[in-house]
């Protein structure tokens, strides 16, 4: 059967040859850096059931030392230049599109024929996992693909993956560091502490006002966190999932969904989400770093209060 | 009786992205301070810290698809969706920006989310461009207007990335919504929970579409 376990595998040969070709990087002086931070994401992704609970928690330190110490740094492999990719794209014309789709098609495609066809019963997918496993699938299709069309260099996959990794940094790391955060502020009982000073000012029985409160909460949260991957545990411990599905019998997938949504309204409207609303405002030397936010806010407070009514409408139909 | 001292965790968070610091270590710095304050030792705390993180790998999937992304760019990918914008005639700010609103809700849709960005887009092309339309408009523009128009241009990119990518199933904020839920017992499909997405994403091309033809009238009315 094919588990996550392959992916975890694929991903990770990726970042150790990423690591690999960092340290090789003569041109970029936090090369050392570089390779430790990705070396250690891909022992992450290779070995991290084997290295027990307290070797994880060690690399997560180092991750985070790494990052936080500025030992890592943007590199520059080799790519083309302007000019070169100007021409490449007038002579491949909107043909350049179709290998970009095959990924998500792939996705989309094998997850739908997975579900609805007798494909699925053979069960040689991890079970709920098949759209990670199309995803892999349809990354080494594209490959394929643009090796037999357009014959890159063979290590320029890695080196271009290189250069976009690089380009995000410790920022591609980041979700996975809020998600554990969220764990440990579970573990130390802040769902039930937020909870219960929220549960303090929801009237006892009425739907939308629990609603309410929860849509709120979740901007309110997400703008404080600055993300809203690190409120959406701690609403649904709160709100979500006590009060709207178990106590009102509300539909989990809109909870969940729509629910995040409103945070991302949160996120529309704080400077802490800084790689949205701070690094496009220096980005395009605005003299007001809020501007973007000042842009965001008349559609973030209307969109938030149409999430509200959708909770409310949809999850309790 | 419930413990509200676990909240200065919180608190922590604020204030390190108050003051700037680097988020890799401000989350960490509050990860270790709530856990102790929870009464863990420090060595449960570490481990429960990496556990956490090791149980959320498959955050870090989504990043194959990078090697393709770059593969694409080097063949000049950019350059073509910029050909593609540009072939646009009868351009003004805000329906050039609904259209980048829409292309950008649309390919985050289908995971290409990632073909896009402040970095990517916004600033060598979109913002540009805009600021080329506005002037046709409005004559030349203010510092003001110039300002006002950019900072658009980066809220469209926002607007269109934040209520697009959750209609595909494979975006990590969908993964965290599925993890979560798992943990209460709730097993759902990431493409029942990227469904519910659909709804939003129409109400934020209405509402801040409406915006951007209502910020071409004011540019329309201030100039000439």
């Amino acid at each position: 059967m094919i588990t996550l376990h392959w992916l975890y595998a694929l991903a990770g040969a990726m970042f150790a040859a990423i690591a690999l070709l960092s340290a090789l990087d003569s041109k970029n002086p936090k090369r050392l850096g570089n390779a430790a931070f990705w070396g250690l994401m891909a022992l992450s992704l290779l070995a991290g059931d084997a290295i027990g609970d307290f070797g994880n928690g060690l690399l997560v330190l180092g991750l985070a030392g790494l990052a936080g110490f500025g030992f890592i740094g943007r590199s520059h492999p080799p790519t083309t230049d302007e000019a070169e990719r100007q021409s490449w794209s007038d002579k491949l014309g909107n043909r350049l599109f179709l290998p970009a789709l095959i990924i998500p098609l792939t996705a989309l495609i094998g997850t739908l024929a997975y579900n609805y066809t007798p494909l699925g019963q053979a069960g040689w997918i991890e079970a709920k996992r098949e759209t990670y496993v199309f995803l892999g699938l349809g990354v080494l299709l594209a490959l394929g693909t643009i090796f037999a069309w357009l014959r890159p260099p063979a290590i320029a996959p890695l080196q271009e993956g290189r250069r976009l990794i690089d380009a995000i940094g410790w920022a591609a790391v980041l979700p996975q560091m809020l998600a554990s955060l969220g764990v440990l502020f579970a573990a130390a009982g802040i769902g039930d502490a937020i909870g219960s000073l929220t549960r303090m000012v929801i009237p006892e029985g009425s739907v939308f006002l629990t609603v309410a409160v929860f849509g709120l909460g979740m901007a309110i949260f997400t703008m404080i966190m600055g993300n809203a991957f690190a409120a959406f545990p701690v609403m649904a411990a709160a709100i979500g999932v006590p009060l709207l599905i178990q106590g009102y019998g509300g539909d989990p997938a809109v909870v969940g969904a729509i629910g995040m949504l409103a945070g991302f309204c949160g996120t529309l409207m704080t400077p802490m989400a800084a790689n949205f609303n701070l690094v496009p405002a220096a980005l395009l030397e605005l003299k007001d770093q809020y501007g973007v936010i000042r842009a965001q806010v008349a559609t973030a407070l209307p969109l938030l209060l149409v999430n509200i009514a959708l909770i409310y409408w949809l999850a309790f139909r | 009786m419930i413990n509200y001292w676990p909240l200065i965790g919180i608190a922590l968070v604020v204030i390190g992205f108050a003051l700037k610091m680097n988020p890799m270590l401000v989350v960490t710095a509050a990860a270790i301070a709530t856990g102790l304050i929870a009464g863990m030792d420090p060595v449960e705390v570490i481990a429960t810290f990496g556990k956490a993180f090791n149980d959320n790998r498959i955050i870090a999937i989504v990043w194959i698809v990078l090697p393709v992304i770059g593969l694409l760019e080097r063949f000049g990918l950019q350059q073509r969706a910029a050909a593609v914008i540009r072939a646009m005639k009868n351009a003004t700010t805000g329906r050039l920006l609904i259209l980048y609103l829409a292309y950008r809700q649309i390919t985050a849709a289908i995971g290409l989310h990632s073909t896009a960005g402040h970095p990517q887009t916004v600033r060598p092309l979109v913002a540009p461009m805009a600021l080329a339309a506005a002037e046709k408009q409005h004559g030349e523009l203010d510092d003001d207007t110039a300002e006002k128009v950019k900072a658009y241009s980066a809220a469209t990119d926002n607007v269109g990335l934040f209520f697009g990518e959750d209609i595909f199933f494979a975006i990590g904020s969908i993964v965290l919504i599925q993890q979560v839920l798992a943990t209460y017992g709730y097993d759902l499909a990431p493409l029942e929970l990227a469904l519910w997405a659909i709804p939003t994403a129409i109400a934020a091309f209405l509402i801040h579409g409406a915006r951007l033809l209502m910020f071409d009238r004011k540019l329309k009315e201030r100039g000439r």
